[in-house]
């Protein structure tokens, strides 16, 4: 088993303006996603959804702290999963079922410390 | 043995060395994979083996098969290597395999070629993995299936051998470090993975078959590398109707090659190509099957673009193609590949199925198409419309847009022989 983290890329502005209706919609998918990890032999080891870029600091060494992301981009790191599996197949078959309506999600193996 | 003798036996040594690396290297390579679980290695334990054939079989006389020796020497050194070299020495992880797969020690027991296992399809769908872009996997396809230097694989991309070099490590590194699997896709994948091998297959033939920049109008080594590649997967995968009908549009094209240019290196078109020159076995083979890639449903890409070479390949004279039956081929083919470029075609082939006015406003309508931007046969098909329309000053113009897009300097030639013919009279001297 290796760990992957599936990034999640989407336009911030498409979630600011969804309704409340499709808001539990999307909720409600992240639940069924993470149900239907085991059945591609792969675990959910954990997964954050994050505040808006607004909310962003960027820090470099001890002096430069600035306000907003590392890079402006149209579509933002929103949130993301860590999960074990077997190989990058299983990681890619995982990744396609994240839900991200508003853009797409980046795997990205993690280095295996222990190796 | 005398001075002649001698160096008959290494020249003749020497070319069953050079054909078994055409014909074996993958199947070579592929097993020592099975045994090191790292490409690097494998490459090093194969190249080996075919070191050692050119020191041996002067010596013992080139085996019955080949094939089997060679495999059976490079799984040898590939068991020594891990065995004798430690994990430390290693670089990148080992490659992935199903957890059922054997060990190298249960590898190894037997040397029988029947009891080889053929991991050739493994290794070619991990070259063409979806994971690597396109030139990656080309490059690693002509490295790893077709066992050509990085040199070799630069030259024919047209970069140089660091940024070919670099290519590859990347795309290595990349199948290692992310675990993409080493082993043949399920049922369930198999169809989209063989399309992207068919897709690295189909480019290497295009580029060999119209050089996209340079003298020559044709790189024979790709096209035959592309032949080869093709006729293994054939091998891996006769039922596959989209790899009969990569196959068939490549034997179909292919059986043209000797017509393409006069004697003078002039590009000739269809119409002026000599077709008793037409490579008959070629042609029988490609249409046999096209006949059974057609039977599939839909049919792929290939099988349709195959079928409209079939029609070409089966006409005995320019005057003879039935130009209905190929617009109504690339109408099945624009619904099932929405390409602007075979848009492009399909209009070409209007302009002779129902003249060149209405073969006109098909091109015309393609004209805002981004796709086809800067793409040389739009305005070189124009071109021929004008010219047969008569209205030689939009000809002209047409032809000189063309001439600024083409780097071939065959296809050079060709239209400047066309912006010849259609230049007004000169004022009287």
């Amino acid at each position: 088993m290796s760990q992957y983290l599936i990034l999640i890329y989407e336009a911030e502005a498409s979630y600011a303006t969804v309704t409340p209706e499709v808001m539990g919609e999307i909720q409600q998918a992240h639940g069924a996603f993470a149900a239907g990890v085991e059945g591609f032999g792969a675990t959910l080891v954990t997964g954050a959804w994050l505040q808006p870029t607004a909310t962003a600091t960027s820090v470099r060494g001890a002096s430069d702290v600035t306000d907003g992301p590392f890079a402006e981009t149209k579509e933002a790191l929103g949130g993301y999963y860590l999960i074990d599996a077997p190989d990058l197949d299983v990681a890619l078959a995982v990744a396609k079922t994240v839900p991200a309506r508003f853009g797409g999600v980046e795997v990205r193996p993690v280095v295996d410390m222990g190796a | 043995m005398d001075q002649a003798d001698t160096s008959g036996v290494a020249a003749a040594v020497a070319a069953a060395v050079a054909d078994a690396h055409r014909r074996e290297w993958a199947f070579v390579l592929a097993a020592a994979v099975r045994v090191t679980r790292d490409m690097d290695r494998a490459e090093e334990c194969a190249q080996e083996a075919f070191a050692a054939a050119l020191v041996d079989w002067p010596r013992n006389g080139v085996p019955d098969r080949p094939g089997a020796w060679l495999t059976t020497t490079a799984r040898r050194r590939a068991l020594n290597v891990v065995r004798h070299q430690g994990v430390e020495a290693r670089h990148l992880p080992l490659l992935v395999e199903e957890a059922s797969a054997p060990g190298p020690e249960e590898l190894i027991v037997e040397d029988d070629e029947s009891t080889i296992p053929d991991d050739r399809l493994r290794l070619v769908v991990t070259c063409c993995h979806p994971a690597l872009d396109q030139p990656a996997q080309v490059a690693l396809t002509l490295r790893l299936m077709c066992g050509l230097s990085t040199a070799e694989v630069a030259r024919a991309f047209l970069v140089s051998e660091s940024t070919m070099a670099a290519r590859i490590t990347r795309a290595k590194k990349k199948i290692a470090v992310a675990r993409v699997p080493y082993r043949v896709p399920t049922a369930a994948e198999l169809p989209d993975r063989v399309e992207a091998v068919l897709s690295v297959v189909h480019l290497l033939f295009t580029t060999g078959h119209t050089v996209p920049a340079g003298d020559e109008l044709v790189r024979r080594d790709l096209v035959q590398r592309s032949l080869d590649l093709c006729r293994m997967l054939r091998r891996l995968l006769p039922g596959d109707p989209a790899v009969a009908g990569l196959l068939a549009l490549l034997l179909l094209t292919d059986a043209r090659r000797e017509t393409r240019t006069a004697p003078d290196g002039r590009l000739l078109l269809l119409e002026e190509q000599d077709r008793e020159r037409w490579d008959r076995a070629s042609i029988a083979e490609g249409v046999a099957l096209v006949r059974e890639a057609l039977a599939a449903r839909p049919p792929s890409r290939y099988a349709l673009q195959a079928a409209i070479a079939a029609v070409h390949a089966e006409s005995a004279r320019w005057q003879d193609t039935d130009w209905a039956e190929v617009v109504g081929l690339y109408d099945v083919l624009v619904q099932i590949w929405p390409s602007p470029v075979v848009a492009l075609n399909r209009a070409v082939a209007v302009g002779f199925a129902s003249g060149p006015t209405a073969g006109l406003a098909a091109l015309d309508a393609l004209a805002a198409e981004p796709q086809l931007a800067g793409y040389r046969y739009l305005p070189a098909a124009r071109a021929e419309q004008l010219r047969r329309l008569g209205q030689h000053t939009e000809a002209r113009q047409a032809y000189t847009e063309a001439l600024f897009l083409t780097e071939n300097t065959v296809e050079r030639a060709f239209l400047e022989g066309r912006l010849h013919a259609t230049e007004p009279p000169g004022p009287m001297p």
